[in-house]
């Protein structure tokens, strides 16, 4: 199947028509609307399945490759996936069924407008992660903002219209910028297709510096970075349940999974000069977002503030440039996807009983919600970053390429992972523990079998990455020693320019060749952190 | 050259001009109930010049004062194509107002005439010709309602701000002709190619900053704009789609060919003029609307804005730029049409209504024309992925490749201010709480120029290949 890209991307896209085309009573169209949206967006996770079953982790090369001339030369329908991009492809497919299934009784009105804006966003998403070509990368990144407009604004809580706005007019200002850029890369090259560029296009270091600049400013207001990070409380809490779970668990990814794609690679010197800056940013956000979060009275809140404070982590693995910590990002990606959406589930089904989100209204849950306090454990016990869940590994392995690169950072973040500790058990004892005092909570139920079979699944994915982390690396790790073999590649290139290139703006191939012969003879891949054996790959600085 | 092959070349302009006079007798004799007949004679006309234009080989007549070449085919499909759009909507909407006139479709007819001359215009005096047959109709029409008003204080403050600036074009235009000695615009460039003398340039300068603020005032550039939204809140609606789409398109095709053609000799003189223009209209366009109640207020200061961006092309004064401003006003003419005959279908208890507040919560009452607007208003925004992204990126493009990066990036964060009032037109549609709805009395030529350009809006995106390589061709052949 060589369209399977475009069908996983486009997929919800008809069932957005198919709901559209609905008509009768509104009751009718409601309950069509929902089974239409999870019918397609339970499909489209199948197909990401089979995506993962078919895809070859034993190479760096993009795979299920589809090309179209669209735009003009040089800006095509190019489409495309590697190891640091599958995973999120399945990350989102994933998560949407169970966004879908968490609004199936709390979104009561517009209904068939919910679900569409929920599937238009599934598409646009799977865009961003598939798309190899920057323009159409733009389209995605950027078009994705109207639909999470609209979630927010019309289904949100009572600020949801400043919350919105606040939401769109971040981001956008930082897109244009990264639009700017795209656009000098294209008088540059001749074209805006990430991997020919990746290969083989060259920026001197001065324009390089302005280009991750423009870069920065989009992915660190996606990510977001501190101190660009105060449109996400306000959004996470105005936000539907399954819109908070989206932000938390894709939105926040493609900053991540743009610096992947394009800073380290593209603008490689810049990234070395600039990583220092990360890392300041990175530690204030995983130290100060901590800090606030204890403080915090509202449960989406103080979540919000911990996702700032876990993606400090994941900048800071990934900038560090060693094969540790940028597995280490990705896999704190893909395990904060699940975890946090997962939280942001839970807080939603209390939501959905008693109205508030207030910390202050709760308490004693455990007698009357056993079910539920356990889910909860687990999940707040994964955002804490204990072993044995999937918080472990990413937060671990992005510390410890910290360290290799400098011991003082990974010293900073080390005192995140207490305060997360912290902030995310004084959150579940106010919540879950105490006294039942509260006359409002004596009649609250446990799970319904829905909401049990949302959170059930993700608690088993999320202890399964926990122990069990090595599917997740045979498909990231040629991936990432690739791109860190071209970041190191295009450094060497910056350092000493060859005398006789043949055109400034034009070297050679620099995509090494990492093909394994096996993955599963790869040193230390069959251990339980296959992170740590990796170092051979890596070598010394 | 002989007679005939000007006539010939001039072919599309004559139908037009000759069945204008033929329009006008028939109205004569038959009066307003034939306002029906005329307006659809008057679109098969503009249709029949349209084709002729796109047919005929190219060739220049009258010594080199009227050129017909690719960039004035691109231009004249634009602009006859909005003009036919605004014509059906202009009977819809004063059949609704139950006053119907014949002279309606006429003076459009004489318009468009007006406009196709001033593209092809390759000499400052046919350009003025041009220029003065279009204003002179619109001017009418911006007061078509007659009883109104509002629509009456437009039409005199759009003459009387108009002949103002027609007289500093005028006399721009003698300064140019006495340093230079000519009115064509090929004798001006090859008399200026040598090099330009110490005293000429004083004279050129002079004559130059006042054709470009006559022209400045055409396009309702900053700082000339003032009467912009007091003549689109007070014409009737239909005619305010009009000004903001064809006249636009043909004025700003007639000021790139009047400095891109004459005077690439003083390029850097008249970039600052434009970099200066270009920088205030998007500031302006940005900042201004965000006040506005009135959604034709704030669609004439959206319409500064995005002249502020087609300027930007302009000012880059390369291939991509006159590239990017014919794409740009291409998309801008269609998208705006598009809002203009959702407006137009803003009526309760039969009247119109013109406040932004009215829209709310649109999507519930009228999902479909709410999505529309909404699809053409991130169009306008330049958000993705509609067909505005593509446009704006096209300007950018140029103003980076001719190192315009302070104005680019002025741009794109002006843009982001624009992006703000954009959205507050959806927010009003799909957050608020539903007011009641409107009269289903949109019509079907109008809905369907709003579907029309909805469709387009998307497709654009999709595949925009044919207008990407005609506006190509034709900005080559215009810098020839």
């Amino acid at each position: 199947m060589s369209h399977l890209l475009s069908i996983i991307t486009f997929l919800p896209l008809v069932g957005a028509l198919l709901i559209l085309a609905i008509r009768g009573s509104s009751g009718t169209v409601a309950r069509n609307a929902r089974w239409i949206a999870l019918a397609f967006t339970v499909a489209d996770f199948a197909l990401t399945v089979v995506l993962w079953a078919k895809f070859d982790g034993s190479t760096a090369q993009f795979q299920f490759v589809e090309h179209a001339a669209w735009l003009t030369n040089g800006i095509s329908y190019h489409m495309g996936v590697d190891g640091i991009s599958m995973l999120f492809v399945v990350l989102t497919g994933l998560l949407m069924p169970f966004c879908i299934l968490a609004s199936w009784e709390s979104i009561e009105t517009r209904v068939a407008e919910y679900m569409v804006a929920f599937l238009v966003l599934e598409t646009l998403m799977m865009g961003v992660f598939t798309a190899l070509d920057l323009f159409l990368f733009y389209l995605f990144f950027e078009g994705g903002l109207i639909p999470m407009f609209l979630i927010i604004g019309v289904w949100g809580g009572k600020r949801r219209v400043y919350a919105s706005y606040k939401f769109f007019l971040y981001t956008l200002l930082g897109s244009v910028l990264m639009l700017l850029a795209i656009l000098a890369m294209y008088l540059i090259t001749g074209t805006t297709d990430i991997e020919t560029i990746i290969d083989t296009a060259h920026f001197s270091p001065a324009l390089q510096g302005w280009m991750w600049l423009a870069f920065f400013a989009s992915f660190a207001v996606k990510m977001p970075m501190w101190p660009v990070h105060t449109w996400l409380p306000d959004a996470h809490v105005e936000a539907p349940t399954a819109g908070s779970v989206i932000l938390a668990g894709i939105l926040l990814k493609m900053g991540g999974y743009g610096f992947l794609r394009f800073s380290l690679p593209m603008f490689a010197s810049a990234s070395v000069s600039f990583a220092p800056l990360v890392f300041v940013l990175s530690i204030v956000a995983i130290i100060a977002t901590s800090l606030i979060a204890l403080a915090q009275e509202d449960m989406k809140k103080l979540i919000a503030y911990s996702s700032v404070a876990h993606m400090g982590f994941v900048t800071m693995g990934i900038f560090s440039l060693t094969h540790q910590g940028i597995e280490g990002g990705i896999y704190q990606m893909l395990s904060h996807g699940i975890v946090s959406g997962a939280l942001f589930l839970c807080v939603g089904v209390v939501y959905d009983r008693m109205h508030t989100r207030e910390i202050a209204a709760y308490g004693g849950l455990v007698k009357r919600m056993p079910l539920y306090a356990a889910c909860f454990m687990v999940f707040t016990l994964a955002n804490v970053g204990l072993p044995g869940t999937g918080g472990f590994v990413g937060e671990f392995l992005t510390m410890l390429g910290a360290f290799i690169h400098n011991t003082w950072i990974a010293i900073f973040a080390a005192t995140g992972t207490i305060l997360s500790a912290a902030y995310a058990l004084y959150l579940y004892r106010r919540v879950i523990f105490g006294e039942l005092v509260k006359p409002a909570l004596q009649t609250i139920k446990d799970l319904s079998l829905r909401e049990f079979a949302i959170l059930a699944p993700l608690v088993v994915i999320t202890i399964v990455m926990g122990v069990y982390p090595k599917p997740i690396f045979d498909v990231t790790s040629a991936s990432v020693a690739n791109l860190l073999a071209q970041n190191r590649a295009a450094l060497a290139y910056d350092h000493a320019p060859p005398k006789l290139a043949i055109s400034p703006s034009v070297r050679p191939s620099r995509r090494a060749d990492v093909r394994l012969p096996d993955a599963s003879v790869q040193p230390g891949h069959g251990e339980l952190l296959g992170g740590i054996a990796i170092t051979s790959v890596n070598g010394a600085p | 050259m002989n007679i005939q092959h000007d006539l010939y070349v001039l072919l599309p302009e004559l139908v037009l001009a000759i069945g204008a006079m033929v329009l006008l007798l028939v109205g004569a004799v038959r009066g307003d109930r034939s306002a029906k007949t005329l307006t659809i004679l008057s679109v098969i006309l503009i249709a029949v010049s349209a084709y002729l234009s796109m047919t005929i080989p190219d060739g220049t007549a009258f010594s080199g004062a009227f050129v017909m070449d690719s960039f004035a085919r691109f231009n004249k499909a634009v602009i006859l194509w909005s003009s036919a759009a605004c014509m059906l909507m202009a009977h819809r909407f004063f059949d609704l107002e139950r006053t119907a006139r014949f002279e309606l479709p006429v003076l459009m007819v004489l318009a468009s005439l007006g406009m196709t001359l001033m593209v092809s215009a390759s000499n400052f005096i046919a350009l003025y010709m041009g220029l003065e047959l279009q204003s002179l109709a619109l001017y009418v029409l911006a007061a078509f309602n007659r009883d109104s008003v509002r629509s009456s204080e437009a039409g005199l403050k759009y003459f009387l701000l108009g002949s103002l600036s027609s007289g500093m074009m005028l006399y721009g235009i003698s300064m140019i002709y006495g340093f230079t000695g000519s009115l064509d615009f090929h004798v001006v460039a090859r008399v200026l190619a040598p090099g330009v003398q110490t005293g000429q340039l004083i004279g050129l300068i002079f004559g130059l900053v006042f054709l470009l603020a006559g022209l400045a005032f055409k396009i309702s550039a900053v700082p000339f704009h003032m009467w912009t939204p007091d003549v689109y809140e007070g014409a009737p609606t239909p005619i305010t789609a009009y000004l903001a789409t064809a006249s636009k398109v043909a004025s700003l095709a007639m000021v790139v060919r009047a400095v891109v053609v004459p005077f690439p000799s003083v390029f850097h003189q008249w970039q600052q003029i434009v970099v200066a223009i270009s920088a205030l209209s998007m500031a302006l366009g940005a900042f201004a609307a965000i006040g506005q109640t009135n959604i034709k207020r704030l669609m004439a200061y959206s319409s500064i804005g995005h002249m502020g961006y087609a300027l930007l092309g302009l000012a880059a004064g390369s291939q991509l730029g006159i590239r990017a401003v014919l794409f740009y006003l291409a998309f801008y003419s269609f998208t705006n049409i598009g809002v203009f005959a959702c407006i137009q279908a803003m009526r309760r208890a039969g009247r119109a209504v013109e406040g932004i507040a009215d829209l709310a919560g649109m999507a519930r009452t009228q999902p479909a024309l709410a999505f529309a607007l909404s699809a053409l208003m991130l169009s306008l925004a330049g958000l993705p992925p509609v067909a505005g992204i593509v446009a704006k990126a096209l300007v950018f493009l140029a103003a980076l490749d001719a190192h315009l990066y302070a104005l680019a990036i002025f741009g794109v964060l002006t843009s982001v201010v624009g992006a703000y009032y954009y959205l507050r037109i959806v927010k009003v549609m799909y957050f608020d709480e539903a007011a009641a709805p409107f009269d289903r009395t949109m019509g079907w030529s109008v809905a369907a120029i709003a579907g029309i350009a909805t469709v387009l809006t998307f497709a654009f995106v999709v595949r925009i290949g044919v207008l990407y390589d005609t506006a190509d061709f034709a900005a080559r052949n215009l810098l020839k």
